[in-house]
């Protein structure tokens, strides 16, 4: 505790080390890199000497002001997408998946991992029980109404107590299509697939209970699609059927010119096709 | 022959029905301010107030609950059966004051019965307090029933359970004093005390302390009173049998848990800890706790309040400290824990006096 | 202990066994809120438990998307509104890491010190809630007479005391009031004897134990297959703590332990959050003799725009478990979707395994023991 004393920050004494909790390393040390001395294409020779220097000169005092700053009085710079280093896990993935996995990134220090459809619940199987990913963080649903390919998005998060590493898994989808469950692989998936279900229509195949989980029964529409109006919809029609009957009473969506998606046939035991 | 008649009225109809109005009277007081009692030791067990606002230190707060009670809506379910669910608060209330007729509050007068301190002094009286009692647990199990609601029916069936039971040990444990008195007659079981110089609670030691041990816990089971407040655990069951229930009839069940309270304890008062009679009875230098310069048998009177009040505290106490047993673990202690305990006793006082002939 | 055989419910009996079913719930004393379970029982057996959940649904998610980084802080106290700071903490954690802001020390430390402050007032209510449901009617009033000075305390701080909105993206909106540093030292100096009054009023009656060892086992395999975080891991014998696993803000300065016990019942579980508590003494003990001057937020713009594509997931130990944010940015102020991952929401989900076999009076304390907070399971 004493020897931790150490470590404040006291005032005025600049320390590059200081503990940053949030931000990962790589991207502080990117920060001060952005003035670049940008010499125009032809024009007096000396001129543009001079003004380089000058610039040069400016751009180092400001990139030494800037590095004497503490990380929080910098300008923070967001994080951005990389390739993954070829890791242990993404090489395992890649030599026993192939084309299973379709990507595979960083963002702010953290490994995420496309995965095609098809694959999910393979992938998930061999993630936990080779590699250790026993604990199932959470999944979500995202939706991307600009995609015309695969605008629903399945994101899985994966924990290895272990080696305390987190990776996320992104999978693809589109209405109509649905999702391996990985309710086989870890019983507690059941209760977020159904969210997802819930509330981007996204099914699961092979899921124990795919009915509804925040929403009521007989609820018309999912809410956390994007076309999904803010204000609600009046979903009368489907709560007090005897009172409106069939057809009459509003109708979901309207105004936004959302249609409730047919329901899909049931597909029995059959493998989920590939997408046209 | 007209004198006689008036005499006989006078002492065998007159003053019994003064008596019983002074009995329920004085008990229902006792039960309403056992109530505030509880609210406010229960306040003071946990670091708050009480009721502090109807009149001074809250002391008009039983009269508002009253007030507010009969003031309520009298809800009966739709689809309840009517009947069971009418009779089932008075199934509760009935039996738990009628056992009153038999408790000597104070000791008989030599002027005769209409100037002694209880109602009545049957020579099965033991008897009569142990069949009536049993009578209470057709009211729980009837209000649950006929409430046609889940929870009550489960708190019903619970109760049911729980109280015929609890009956077993509280009957063996209550052969104990019958055993040392050589009477049913609770007066006759208070003045063998008298005699032998001891309350029975100290009686074939440690036989006559099991015998108490095992009635009291009976009878808080019995009352349905924490830890053992299972038919009505609000936690669990929303409030048991009598979730339906509302207005005066509620009220009716709660002055049934309250009366079965001060019924059990009266009669642990009269079979264990001497009755009427100050502590050690033998002791002549303790004389002075008959306290003589009182009018005859009010210190009795005082002696057995003081007693039960004790024993009222003792529930309330309970409530402020423990959790709630399981309905398994509950059957568990009564029948394997209470019931051998209570046949040990039992067994154990009858050879005693047997070798002591 | 009774043994319970799921087996022996087919048994031929004298009499007919006739299977009742129950509605527990959404309006119950003992469903902290509006859980609602369709029950299954035979006498005060359960045979089946379905828990139906969403009564409280309120669309956060989607209220998330509508609004600007700095403005959907408030959302967040609603999700588990008895530990709102931690909420917090997980929310502006994402925010800080989407954007790539550092936060000044001192603002690291309140933020400790105020998470802290929150697991010791959310285990208080638990305690309390789940004494209550067990039987034991007098720690509810004990844990409330502390709950209320840390209440305070927020009070001081931020003006509210249950919805807190302590924390904004890139530090902390206020400095502590003066004198605040002394009245927490005090309040956390004395904390520990009130901690041994609980324990002394339940930790070795027999009642209690009867009621809670043994109860609702949840093994340790079965507590990782559910995605089950917090103390009811702990409570099974796995020693997961975010604070310990990832730190975030100031843990890895911190001095504590994470206790850990190993019989997967209720009883362990309640000894778990009773050390966590006095861990979290020791913690807000270290945060309050180290906290350092300077400033409270850090430099970064009016308007908070995400990159224009990017995801990040941030997690703090909540009081109840693992509390994580996944937020999506689109390159607006708002973000393209925020999700919360609610502890209670999966802690739930694992009690069927838990109760089924057992009696009502089973479920009743293994419900509290899970410490669910309907607001975060509905959202």
């Amino acid at each position: 505790m004493s020897e931790r004393q150490d470590d404040k920050p006291q005032e005025g004494r600049p320390t590059g080390d200081q503990p940053a909790p949030e931000a990962p390393d790589e991207t502080r040390s990117e920060a001060p890199a952005t003035p670049d001395s940008d010499s125009s294409a032809a024009a007096a020779e000396a001129e543009a000497e001079t003004k380089a220097k000058a610039a040069a000169a400016k751009a180092k005092a400001v990139a030494e002001a800037e590095a004497r700053k503490e990380p929080w009085e910098r300008d923070p710079a967001a994080p951005e997408w990389q390739e993954a280093e070829s890791d242990g896990l993404v090489d395992a993935l890649k030599s026993s998946f192939g084309e299973g996995v379709l990507a595979a990134r960083t963002f702010a220090g953290e490994l995420v991992l496309e995965i095609d459809r098809q694959s999910i619940r393979e992938v998930g199987r061999s993630l936990k029980e080779e590699h250790g990913f026993t604990l199932l963080v959470d999944i979500c649903g995202v939706h991307y109404p600009d995609r015309d390919q695969a605008p629903f998005e399945v994101v899985y998060h994966l924990y290895n107590l272990d080696q305390t590493r987190r990776i996320r898994l992104k999978v693809g989808t589109q209405e109509g299509i649905d999702v391996p469950s990985v309710v086989a692989v870890w019983k507690g998936a059941n209760w977020p697939e159904r969210e997802v279900y819930d509330m981007y229509g996204v099914r699961f195949a092979e899921h124990p209970d795919m009915t509804r989980i925040l929403m009521w029964e007989g609820f018309n529409g999912h809410p956390l699609r994007k076309d999904f109006p803010v204000e609600g919809i009046d979903t009368g029609a489907a709560i007090y059927p005897e009172f409106y009957g069939d057809e009459a009473g509003p109708v979901a969506g309207t105004g936004t010119g959302w249609k409730p998606p047919e329901p899909p046939e049931d597909k029995p035991e059959e493998p989920v096709p590939d997408e046209a | 022959m007209v004198e006689f008649f008036g005499e006989t009225l006078y002492v065998y109809a007159v003053v019994p029905f003064l008596k019983i109005i002074a009995a329920i009277v004085v008990v229902l007081t006792i039960i309403a301010y056992t109530t505030f009692a509880e609210r406010k030791i229960l306040g003071f067990l946990q670091v708050r107030m009480g009721p502090n606002r109807v009149g001074p230190w809250g002391l008009l707060q039983p009269i508002a609950d009253v007030v507010k009670l009969l003031g309520k809506e009298d809800v009966i379910p739709n689809r309840a059966v009517v009947w069971a669910y009418v009779l089932a608060p008075c199934l509760v209330v009935g039996p738990a004051l009628l056992i009153l007729s038999v408790i000597p509050f104070g000791p008989p007068s030599s002027a005769g019965p209409a100037s002694s301190w209880f109602i009545t002094d049957v020579n099965v009286g033991l008897l009569l307090v142990v069949a009536i009692a049993s009578i209470g647990v057709y009211g729980l199990l009837l209000g649950g029933w006929a409430s046609n609601n889940k929870f009550s029916m489960m708190g019903g069936l619970r109760a049911a359970a729980q109280m015929i039971s609890y009956e077993v040990p509280q009957g063996f444990s209550l052969v104990v004093p019958l055993l040392m008195a050589g009477t049913l007659s609770l007066v006759g079981i208070v003045e063998a005390q008298l005699t032998q110089g001891r309350w029975f609670i100290f009686g074939f030691f440690p036989f006559g302390l099991l015998a108490f041990f095992i009635y009291f816990v009976s009878g808080v089971a019995e009352s349905n009173r924490n830890p053992f407040d299972l038919p009505e655990a609000e936690s669990e069951l929303v409030a048991g049998f009598h979730t339906e229930y509302s207005g005066m009839r509620f009220a009716l069940f709660f002055l049934g848990e309250y009366a079965n309270m001060i019924v059990i304890s009266a009669v642990a008062v009269t079979l264990f800890l001497g009755g009427w009679l100050r502590p050690f009875p033998n002791l002549e230098w303790l004389s002075f706790l008959d306290l003589g310069f009182l009018p005859p048998g009010l210190a009795g009177f005082l002696w057995f309040l003081i007693k039960l009040l004790v024993f009222l505290f003792v529930y309330i106490w309970f409530r402020g400290t423990f959790p709630r047993y399981r309905f398994d673990q509950l059957m568990d202690l009564g029948w394997k824990w209470l019931i051998p305990a209570a046949l040990l006793a039992v067994v154990a006082t009858s050879i005693w006096k047997v070798a002591l002939l | 202990m009774v043994e319970v055989d799921s087996s022996d419910l087919s048994r031929d009996t004298l009499f007919g066994v006739e299977e009742m079913e129950i509605n527990f719930g959404p309006q119950h004393p003992a469903t902290h809120g509006v859980l609602r379970l369709k029950l299954k029982v035979d006498g005060e057996r359960i045979v089946d438990c379905y828990p139906v959940i969403g009564y409280l649904h309120r669309g956060t998610e989607k209220l998330f998307e509508l609004h600007p980084f700095f403005q959907n802080v408030p959302h967040t106290d609603r999700l588990d509104y008895v530990a709102a700071a931690t909420n917090n903490l997980a929310y502006v954690g994402a925010v800080e890491k989407l954007l790539g802001i550092v936060v000044p020390p001192r603002a690291s430390y309140i933020r400790t010190l105020l998470s802290e402050l929150q697991r010791i007032s959310s285990h208080l209510l638990w305690l309390a809630t789940h004494a209550i449901d067990i039987g034991a009617m007098t720690p509810f009033f004990y844990t409330f007479r502390e709950r209320e000075v840390v209440l305070d305390l927020f009070e001081e701080y931020c003006g509210a005391r249950l919805t807190l909105n302590c924390m904004r993206p890139g530090g902390q909106p206020y400095d502590l009031p003066v004198g605040w540093v002394e009245r927490c030292a005090e309040f956390v100096g004395g904390f520990p004897e009130k901690i041994d009054e609980y324990e002394g009023l339940l930790t070795e009656n027999r009642i209690w134990k009867k009621r809670t060892v043994g109860i609702g086992i949840l093994s340790p395999e079965m507590a990782l297959d559910y995605a089950v975080t917090g103390p009811m891991l702990r409570g099974s014998g796995i020693g997961l703590d975010v604070r310990k696993a990832m730190p975030y803000e100031m843990y890895d300065q911190m001095d504590f332990d994470v206790p850990v016990f190993y019989n997967c019942d209720t009883y362990d579980r309640y000894l778990v959050r009773m050390e966590e508590m006095r861990q979290s003494v020791r913690i807000v003990q270290q945060c309050l003799e180290k906290l350092p001057e300077g400033p409270l937020m850090a430099k970064r713009p009016r308007v908070l725009k995400a990159p224009k594509e990017g995801d990040v997931y941030h997690a703090v130990e909540a009081p109840k478990g693992e509390i994580g944010f996944y937020i999506v940015g689109d390159g607006t102020p708002n973000p393209h979707r925020c999700r919360g991952r609610p502890p209670s929401f999966y802690n739930i989900q694992v009690l069927p395994e838990m109760v089924v076999g057992g009696r009502i009076a089973d479920l009743i304390a293994v419900i509290g023991t899970t410490d669910v907070v309907l607001g975060a399971v509905d959202r």
